[in-house]
């Protein structure tokens, strides 16, 4: 393994030695995990951040992409394409070695991460919302206008009630998938649970291993809480006699 | 015909769908206690025309008239307006899957008329009392039959205070044992002078309730009169014809009345 980027012969010795001094290395992890956890925090703010930031513009997205006009669709469309297909670390990493550097024009990282993540999650969430615009019977629209509403009253108060309610279990899954996305920020200088977990395991290289596993556990909590509040949401908004949503 | 002299008047509409002419040169007048019934072989174009007399469906050429004022489409605060005036019952209900019956009926009197939550509730519940259905004021449309459904759908239009009604196939989602409630409301509306405009395929039900009966096939009106000169015995029309052939296929919805004089029993007052 010599020359790998990663040092794999120091992390066994370590592993092997974590159980060697058992004791007092769970007692060192409790004592480092307040560390972690402020890391936590800033994962959940880009996460939040990020989740909302796609919801204020991927839904008007969607809206345009089923009901707007062909010109702002095929708009829409490229939208879609350019940020599904490339990567959020090469999209980082424009932002802060292109942006940053080059042009020596700085803002917080924290936003900045949010404001990449969150025009990716605008894309994938677009797609979640017109999923579930398409899928509203389209008699209904029909029904609304016969009654004199506008088009945009119609679309307001009669499909996107519908339509969000059907999109709660696709954004779910975005939410598990940017809440591991976030992950990447700290490839960047953000420091969230990762590039905490990296400078705790540089600093206590003994204990790289459970710090990576204790950070792990963290994102499976974050994640549980997150689902577990967006099936109660889903719950509580169901429509009585309503078998899909 | 002179659009002055009725409520809702449709002047040589045309429609084509991909370059298939759909409606040629479909004129309908409906005036004051009317109600006109549209029958045809299925693809005639009944529904077509339909919505375009409140422009669901945009015509390509023809005129629609309200009131003898002749619309234009194109101006969106009077092509709401007409919407409103010209109430819409389809098929299969098109109920709001999101709101209670009460909810249904009054979403539109709040963001189209612009009442308030209070005053449009009573209003909704009034019209929900009046098809016979204030105790399913809380249920959503799952929770009710398709004979309900379309009771709100029906309460729904009426509380737009419409001066006419477009109905189109109101009973031919239903089974059997939930037409006979559908089928008294809109007796009673008849009734009540409301003017309406009905395509169906009940037979019995066209002949009891039409002050007219339009024929219409392949986007053409073939026949018009009253039902009587239509469906007399031995008249040799193609309405009759047509109601034959519904008979020999055993269509359920059209009753063996159809060719002889007798009137429709009449159904029940609807219950919850
Ligand atoms: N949006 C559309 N695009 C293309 N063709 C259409 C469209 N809507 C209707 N048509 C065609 O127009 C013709 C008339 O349809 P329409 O639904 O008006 O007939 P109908 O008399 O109501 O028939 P039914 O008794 O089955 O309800 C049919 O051939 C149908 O295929
Ligand atoms: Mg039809």
């Amino acid at each position: 393994m010599q020359g790998s980027f990663f040092p794999y012969s120091i992390m066994i010795e370590a592993f092997s030695e974590f159980f060697a001094n058992l004791g007092d290395n769970l007692l060192l992890l409790v004592k480092l995990l307040p560390v972690l956890l402020k890391g936590s925090g800033i994962t959940v703010i880009v996460v939040a951040g990020a989740m909302l930031f796609g919801l204020t513009f991927g839904l008007p997205l969607s809206v345009v992409q089923v009901y707007g006009p062909k010109p702002l669709r095929w708009l829409v469309s490229i939208y879609v394409w350019f940020f599904r297909g490339t990567p959020i670390l090469v999209l980082l990493y424009l932002i802060f070695f292109g942006l940053f550097w080059m042009l020596n024009f700085h803002f917080n990282e924290i936003l900045a991460v949010i404001l990449i993540m969150g025009m990716t999650s605008t894309a994938y969430q677009s797609q979640i919302f017109r999923g579930s615009l398409q899928s509203i019977p389209a008699g209904q629209l029909k029904g609304a206008r016969s009654l004199g509403m506008s088009d945009f009253q119609a679309i307001r108060s009669i499909i996107l009630p519908q339509a969000l309610r059907i999109s709660i279990p696709g954004w779910s899954n975005e939410y598990s998938i940017i809440l591991k996305d976030s992950a990447l920020a700290y490839a960047v200088g953000c420091k969230e649970i990762m590039s905490y977990a990296k400078g705790l395991a540089i600093a206590n290289g003994n204990l790289a291993l459970a710090i990576y596993i204790l950070a792990g556990i963290i994102y499976l909590i974050i994640t549980i809480i997150g689902l577990w509040g967006l099936r109660r949401l889903q719950r509580k908004i169901r429509i009585p006699g309503y078998s899909h949503a | 015909m002179n659009p002055e002299n009725y409520v809702l008047c449709a002047r040589n509409l045309h429609k084509s769908f991909a370059g298939k002419e759909i409606l040629h040169d479909v004129s309908v007048a409906v005036g004051k206690g009317e109600t006109k019934v549209l029958i045809g072989p299925s693809g005639g174009g009944k529904s077509t025309f339909l919505q375009c007399l409140n422009f669901l469906i945009h015509p390509d050429q023809g005129d629609v008239f309200l009131d003898g004022r002749k619309i234009n489409s194109a101006n969106k605060r009077e092509l709401y307006d007409l919407r409103q005036q010209v109430g819409m019952i389809f098929q299969d209900f098109n109920l709001f899957d999101h709101l209670t019956a009460e909810g249904n009926v009054s979403i539109a009197l709040r963001k189209v008329k612009g009442m308030s939550k209070k005053d449009a509730h009573a209003r909704a519940i009034h019209e929900l009392d009046r098809v016979g259905l204030s105790r399913r004021a809380d249920h959503y449309p799952a929770q009710l039959s398709g004979g309900q459904k379309q009771r709100v759908a029906i309460a729904r239009a009426l509380a737009m205070d419409p001066k006419v009604i477009l109905l189109d196939e109101p009973t031919s989602a239903l089974d059997p044992e939930l037409v006979g409630e559908v089928v008294a409301v809109i007796r009673k509306l008849a009734a009540g002078g409301m003017p309406m405009l009905l395509a169906t395929h009940q037979m019995d039900f066209a002949q009891a309730l039409a002050t007219e009966i339009i024929f219409m096939e392949k986007g053409r009106i073939i026949e018009q009169g009253v039902p009587e000169a239509l469906l007399a015995p031995g008249a040799r029309t193609r309405t009759q014809d047509f109601c034959l052939s519904l008979n020999q296929m055993g269509n359920q919805n059209s009753m063996q009345l159809c060719c002889h004089s007798q009137a429709a029993p009449s159904p029940s007052a609807p219950e919850e």
